[in-house]
C-alpha cells in the first residue's frame, strides 16, 4: 500500500514535466549561485578591495608604499580617478577620495599623510607622529578592516628598511647611544633591506600579517547613520525579496480564476485581457507598497530607521520597485501552466534573484562577475536606490538611473506578461 | 420588427481538425426558452462559448440582438451562467454580486439597487453577508444565476444550472428560471434533465456532431420523430402462456415473460383486443398503461445515445 502511495506520487510528478525538470534544477541552480559567491569558483574571483589612496606625502617611502598598495593582488589601490572622455584622470585629493567614498565608488580610501615617508612607525600608543588616515562607507564592515590590515603587511614588506631605521633610532634614543661603527653597519644592512623589499611587495606570502606599528585611524565617512543604514539595507534587501513572493502568490489568483471558470465568465462581460492585467496590476502594486510602506515603519520604530528628510526617496523607490514586483508577480502567473508550476517557478526565480541581487547577502562582498550578473536583477537596482536614500543621502535626482530601470523592468514584463495572457482570451 | 434575441446561422468550428460546430443553425426570439439538448461533446458547450465570445468561429453569421458576440451592445444584452460555480469562494454573496454588476457597467445606486434585487430574487438576502463556501450547494448555484443576471440581460445563457442540486433547490431554480421568461427574457438552456427541458423549454434543439438535427416544440418533435402512436403495456400476473402469447404475437405484440407491449396506431381498439385474448385464454392481468413516446425516446431514436452518455 505504502508503495502504490510512493508510486501515485511519481506518476504525478512525470505528468508534471515542469515540476519534474524544476525538481532538478532548483538545487542545481542554488548550488552554483552560492558556490559563486563564497568563493567555489577559485581564487581569480575572490573580491579584491577597492581603495581610493590619497598621497599627500609624495615621499620616496610613500611612493613605494604607494607602489606596493597597487601590487597587492588582494587590493585594487587607484590613486587616480578615471578618466572622462579624453580627459585624463586626475590625482586623488582627500576631499575627492572622500565624496568617492561617500558616493558609493570605493568601499574604502586611504590617506597617506605628509611625514609619513620619514615617521612610517611609532613605538607605543602615546607616540607621535603622522597617522594614515582610512575612510570607510560602514555598508562594507570588511573592506575596512582588510585594508587595515594590508596596511600593516604592505609596511613590513615594502619598507623594512625604514622600519628598522625607526627602530634604531629608538635603541639610540633609549639604549644610550650607538657607536659610529654600529649605525655605519646598520646603514649599510638597511640599504640592502630597502633593495630586498620591492621583490617580496609584489610576492606577498599567506599568513603575514599585521603588527600595528603604522599608525592608523579609521573614519567612517556615513558614520552617523551606520547603524540605521544597515537597517535600511535589510529592510530594502527582504522587503524586494518578500515583494517578490507576496506578487507572485497573489498572480496565481488569475490562474485559479482560470481553473474555477471565472476567468472565463469575467472575459464575457466588459473587461477586457489588458484592463483585467491592469486591474490586478494596480492592486499588487498597492499591496507592495504598502507592505515595503510598512516594513520600512517598522524599522523606524523597531530599530530607529530615520524616516524623515527621507520621504520623498522613499515613496519615489517604493512606487518603482512596487511596480516592477508586481509585474514580475503578473509575468510568472501568465506564463504558467498550473499553480504548481507557478510556485516551483516563483521558488527558483525569486530565490535566485534575491541571492545574485543583494537581498541575502550584499553584494559588495560578491565576487565581481556575481556582482554584474546582479545588476540583472530588480533586487539590485531597488535595493540600490534605497541605500543612496537611506545611506548615503543622496539627492533624489540622483535616483534616476534606479527608477529608470526598475520603471523598464515594469514594461518589459507587462508587455510579455500580456502576450503570454493571449492564451487565455478567445480560441 | 424585433430582432430575434439570438441568430445563429452556419456556424462552423473546429478545433485540431475535429469539428466542434459542422453548420449550426438556430433562432432565439424574445422571451423564448429554447432547450439545447445533446450528448457530451455534441458541440453544446462551443455553441454557448462563440455566443459569449469566448470562442470565434470560422464562418457563419451570430447576431445578439442584432449584433455580433464581441461588440458592446451584444456584452450588455447577453448573461452567461456558466456550468461551473465561477463565483469567488471567500467573498461573500453581496461582494461577488458587486463585482460582477461593476463588471458589467453598473455603479453607484443602480449596482445597490441591482445586487439588493438579485440578493432578493436568488432567496440570499439572510446570506448576504456570508462567505459564498459556506453556502449551500443550492444557495450557490441561485447566486452563480444571480451573478449572470445582475445587469438584467435580455437574453440569458443558461449552461446546466441545477447540476448537482437536490430537488427542492431545483424546484426554486425553475421559479427563478419562469420568473425571468415572466419578464421577457429570451433563455438558451442547456440541460441533461429530460423533465426540466420538458416543463420549461418552448422549444427544443438537438444537436450531435456539431449540428443541431432536430428542433420543435416537444410535441413536434415526438410527432416528426416517432409519429403519434402509444405505446400500450400490460403485465400480466403470470408468465404468458404459449396460446395466449401465440394470440398476442398475431396482434404484433411483444412478450417477454409477464409482460407484454405493443405500439398501438388506435389504442382504444387494439386495447379492447388484447384484453380480449387474456379473458379467453383465463389469464389474468395485473397492470396496463398507455403512455405517448417520450423526449428520451426522441432523443435516443435521434442520436442513438442515451442523453447522459
Amino acid at each position: 500500500m505504502i508503495g502504490a502511495i510512493a508510486r501515485n506520487r511519481l506518476w504525478n510528478l512525470r505528468h508534471d514535466r515542469a515540476a519534474l525538470v524544476l525538481s532538478f534544477v532548483v538545487p542545481i541552480v542554488f548550488f552554483s549561485i552560492f558556490a559563486g559567491i563564497f568563493g567555489g569558483a577559485g581564487r581569480s574571483s575572490t573580491p579584491r578591495v577597492k581603495v581610493a589612496v590619497v598621497d599627500e606625502d609624495g615621499s620616496d617611502g610613500s611612493r613605494r608604499f604607494v607602489a606596493a598598495l597597487k601590487a597587492d593582488r588582494a587590493l585594487d589601490a587607484v590613486d587616480t580617478s578615471p578618466s572622462v572622455g579624453s580627459l585624463p584622470g586626475v590625482r586623488f585629493t582627500a576631499t575627492a577620495a572622500e565624496a568617492a567614498v561617500r558616493g558609493g565608488a570605493f568601499p574604502v580610501a586611504l590617506v597617506i599623510p605628509k611625514g609619513f615617508g620619514a615617521h612610517p612607525i611609532r613605538f607605543g600608543p602615546a607616540a607621535e607622529g603622522p597617522k594614515m588616515t582610512v575612510l570607510s562607507d560602514p555598508s562594507d564592515p570588511i573592506a575596512p578592516q582588510v585594508l587595515a590590515g594590508l596596511i600593516q603587511k604592505t609596511a613590513m614588506v615594502a619598507m623594512p628598511d625604514a622600519m628598522a631605521r625607526a627602530g634604531m633610532e629608538e635603541i639610540d634614543r633609549w639604549g644610550g647611544g650607538l657607536t659610529e661603527q654600529q649605525k655605519s653597519t646598520l646603514e649599510g644592512n638597511l640599504t640592502s633591506m630597502r633593495g630586498r623589499a620591492a621583490v617580496a611587495a609584489v610576492t606577498p606570502r599567506p599568513g603575514e600579517a599585521a603588527d600595528g606599528l603604522v599608525s592608523v585611524e579609521r573614519r567612517d565617512v556615513l558614520g552617523r547613520k551606520k547603524d540605521h543604514g544597515m537597517v535600511a539595507f535589510y529592510a530594502a534587501g527582504l522587503g524586494v525579496m518578500f515583494l517578490l513572493f507576496s506578487a507572485a502568490g497573489a498572480g496565481a489568483a488569475i490562474i485559479e480564476e482560470a481553473e474555477s471558470g471565472t476567468l472565463d465568465r469575467i472575459l464575457s462581460t466588459r473587461v477586457n485581457m489588458t484592463t483585467l492585467l491592469a486591474g490586478k496590476l494596480l492592486y499588487l502594486a498597492v499591496l507592495a507598497a504598502t507592505q515595503l510602506l510598512v516594513m520600512f515603519l517598522w524599522g523606524s520604530i523597531a530599530f530607529g530607521l530615520e524616516m524623515r528628510g527621507h520621504w520623498t526617496g522613499f515613496l519615489i523607490m517604493t512606487v518603482a520597485t512596487a511596480l516592477a514586483a508586481s509585474t514580475f508577480g503578473l509575468l510568472l502567473a501568465s506564463v504558467s501552466r498550473s499553480r504548481m508550476q507557478l510556485v516551483a517557478l516563483s521558488n527558483l526565480t525569486v530565490l535566485a534573484m534575491s541571492a545574485v541581487g543583494g537581498s541575502m547577502f550584499p553584494r559588495f562582498l560578491m565576487p565581481e562577475a556575481i556582482q554584474k550578473l546582479g545588476l540583472l536583477t530588480l533586487n539590485a537596482w531597488a535595493i540600490d536606490g534605497f541605500q543612496k536614500v537611506f545611506w548615503r543621502e543622496e539627492p533624489v535626482s540622483h535616483l534616476w538611473p534606479q527608477v529608470l530601470v526598475l520603471l523598464g523592468i515594469a514594461a518589459v514584463f507587462f508587455t510579455i506578461a500580456r502576450r503570454a495572457a493571449r492564451r487565455w482570451e478567445q480560441t | 420588427m424585433t430582432a430575434l434575441a439570438l441568430e445563429v446561422h452556419d456556424l462552423h468550428k473546429s478545433f485540431g481538425g475535429m469539428k466542434a460546430l459542422d453548420g449550426v443553425t438556430l433562432e432565439v426570439a424574445p422571451g423564448e426558452i429554447l432547450g439545447l439538448l445533446g450528448p457530451n461533446g455534441a458541440g453544446k458547450t462551443t455553441l454557448v462559448r462563440s455566443i459569449v465570445g469566448r470562442v470565434v468561429p470560422e464562418s457563419g453569421t451570430l447576431l445578439v440582438f442584432g449584433s455580433p458576440p464581441g461588440s458592446a451592445a451584444a456584452t450588455a444584452a447577453r448573461g452567461w451562467v456558466p456550468q461551473e460555480i465561477a463565483l469567488y469562494s471567500l467573498l461573500t454573496p453581496a461582494e461577488n454580486l458587486w463585482t460582477f454588476g461593476r463588471y458589467q457597467g453598473l455603479s453607484g445606486r443602480a449596482l445597490d439597487s441591482a445586487i439588493a434585487q438579485s440578493l432578493e430574487w436568488a432567496g440570499l438576502t439572510d446570506r448576504r453577508k456570508s462567505s459564498t463556501r459556506t453556502l449551500s450547494g443550492g444557495m450557490r448555484r441561485r447566486l452563480n444565476i444571480a451573478a449572470g443576471t445582475i445587469h438584467q440581460p435580455r437574453l440569458l445563457l443558461l449552461d446546466e444550472p441545477t447540476v448537482g442540486v437536490d430537488p427542492q433547490s431545483r424546484e426554486r431554480i425553475y421559479a427563478m428560471i419562469e420568473e425571468l421568461k415572466s419578464r421577457g427574457v429570451a433563455l438558451l438552456y442547456t440541460t441533461h434533465y429530460m423533465e426540466e427541458a420538458e416543463r420549461l423549454c418552448d422549444r427544443i434543439a438537438i444537436i450531435d456532431h456539431g449540428r443541431i438535427i432536430a428542433s420543435g416544440t416537444r410535441d413536434a418533435l415526438v410527432r416528426s420523430t416517432l409519429g403519434t402512436d402509444q405505446a400500450v403495456t400490460i403485465d400480466a400476473e403470470a408468465p404468458v402462456e404459449a396460446a395466449l402469447r401465440a394470440r398476442l404475437e398475431a396482434m404484433g405484440a411483444k412478450v417477454d415473460g409477464a409482460r407484454v407491449t405493443v405500439v398501438a396506431e388506435d389504442p382504444p381498439e387494439q386495447i379492447r383486443r388484447l384484453l380480449e385474448a387474456f379473458h379467453t385464454e383465463g389469464a389474468d392481468v395485473r397492470d396496463l398503461t398507455l403512455k405517448h413516446a417520450s423526449l428520451e425516446e426522441v432523443f435516443l431514436n435521434l442520436t442513438g445515445r442515451e442523453l447522459r452518455e
